[in-house]
């Protein structure tokens, strides 16, 4: 585990130099709600196509920064130095954390903007925060995982967006409803099975991922 | 300690890059890759080091007769190769801490101002390694393989980018490589041959 936040530090430190990754996903997640904002208006969407359109800036703006942390080592020829130095289950989690503080980045700026933008009323308040929260864990999980396949590829920037689709789609289907449910219902229970879905895509994703890493990593 | 390869053999899809490739080291010994460009000397090092896995064959590390895990080979090792890039936007000093902490290494500032100080780079390890030229890249890829006092020193194309004061540099640490560990070199160059006691020739 200390290998592990090694990694996750020296990433964040090259991270804070060149700020490529955070900038990317910012600068996305602002535009589209902006361009959101001014297609549909702040009071003629009902709670349900806001919970949509919340999941789906969250998912595309982190499809423009997730697959950085991996696509970096590539390119810049540290893949193989960091292997030299490093188990592959360290890289993983390492990367894995980076991708979770982006994506915490992340809401922590769109959610409040979109909130206020979006004129979105959020009944059940804590509810709303451990959906983000168990949605990022599957978002940040799958995705480490998916930049790892494609950081070897020729077209890295459009397989990462088609091969993370598929694998995220059960993420983003709890997401929108349990955030529907969050928005209108006043209690935790309503959104019971959602929630162990999140739980369950997480660990599932988190582990297998885990397991096969080192067959992605060394070749 | 003994290195031991059994019939290596590496393709890329239908293109065989060698075929039946054996030896068996042991330290206080060196090995020395050669053959013409193209022939497979830098892929023979990347497998030979871990980072990419044979087609066929089987590498054994051992010592005092007990087989090094797969898992653990990065432990032993230290490799030098035009293919190695340490963190652009880092500093040298940042760089190395970072792989000695990722090393498990005890006391490595003192370990890091020695190389730093022997290979020539004393005075600026606190530059961004992007600010480096190459022939000092190619001197602080010497300090990064040197950090842990590998067993098994893999050097591809040793001399590049170097001038005259740094390969004589190399050369020293070459010597006391081979005192008690091993040393694997691809290379062409006749100077750097004196170092071989065996040599892999990839164009036979």
């Amino acid at each position: 585990m200390l290998k592990a936040w090694l990694i996750f530090k020296k990433d964040l430190q090259q991270e804070f130099r060149t700020r490529y990754a955070i900038n990317a996903i910012l600068l996305f997640s602002v535009v589209t709600l902006t361009a959101v904002s001014f297609a549909i208006g702040a009071f003629s969407a009902d709670s349900d196509i806001l919970s949509a359109l919340l999941w789906i800036i969250l998912f595309f703006s982190s499809m423009s920064g997730l697959s950085h942390i991996f696509v970096r080592e590539e390119e810049t020829h540290t893949s193989d130095t960091l292997k030299l130095v490093s188990p592959a289950t360290s890289v993983f989690i390492g990367k894995l954390f980076f991708n979770l503080f982006l994506l915490f980045a992340l809401e922590i700026i769109t959610v409040p903007l979109f909130i206020a933008v979006m004129n979105l009323e959020v009944i059940n308040p804590s509810l709303f925060i451990l959906v983000i929260f168990l949605g990022s864990l599957g978002l940040a999980a799958g995705g480490t995982m998916v930049a790892a396949i494609i950081s070897k590829a020729g077209a890295k920037g459009a397989l990462f967006t088609i091969l993370s689709f598929p694998i995220l789609l059960p993420v983003l289907i709890s997401g929108i409803s349990a955030t529907k449910k969050a928005v209108t219902e006043p209690l935790i229970s309503p959104a019971a099975s959602e929630l162990q879905a999140l739980i369950a895509y997480a660990v599932v994703i988190t582990t297998a991922s885990i397991l096969l890493f080192d067959f992605v990593w060394n070749e | 300690m003994k290195f031991i390869a059994e019939s290596l053999s590496k393709n890329f899809s239908e293109f065989k890059i060698f075929t039946d490739i054996s030896f068996k080291i042991s330290s206080g010994q060196c090995l020395a890759i050669t053959g013409r460009n193209g022939s497979g000397k830098t892929t023979l090092i990347r497998v030979l080091s871990h980072l990419i896995q044979p087609s066929a064959g089987k590498i054994s590390l051992l010592e005092n007769a007990s087989i090094i895990r797969r898992e653990d080979f990065y432990k032993y090792i230290g490799l030098v190769g035009p293919y190695l890039e340490l963190y652009q936007d880092l500093t040298a000093q940042e760089n190395l801490e970072f792989f000695a902490r990722m090393k498990d290494l005890n006391n490595y500032e003192n370990r890091i101002a020695y190389l730093m100080e022997r290979i020539g780079l004393k005075g600026r390890e606190n530059d961004l390694v992007k600010t480096y030229s190459s022939g000092m890249k190619q001197r602080l890829k010497y300090v990064f393989a040197l950090l842990s006092e590998p067993e098994i020193l893999f050097v591809d194309e040793p001399r590049s980018n170097l001038d005259e004061q740094g390969i004589q540099t190399i050369y020293e640490i070459f010597e006391e490589q081979k005192k008690s560990n091993l040393l694997i070199l691809a290379t062409n160059d006749s100077d750097d041959l004196q170092f071989a006691d065996m040599r892999v020739d990839l164009n036979a």
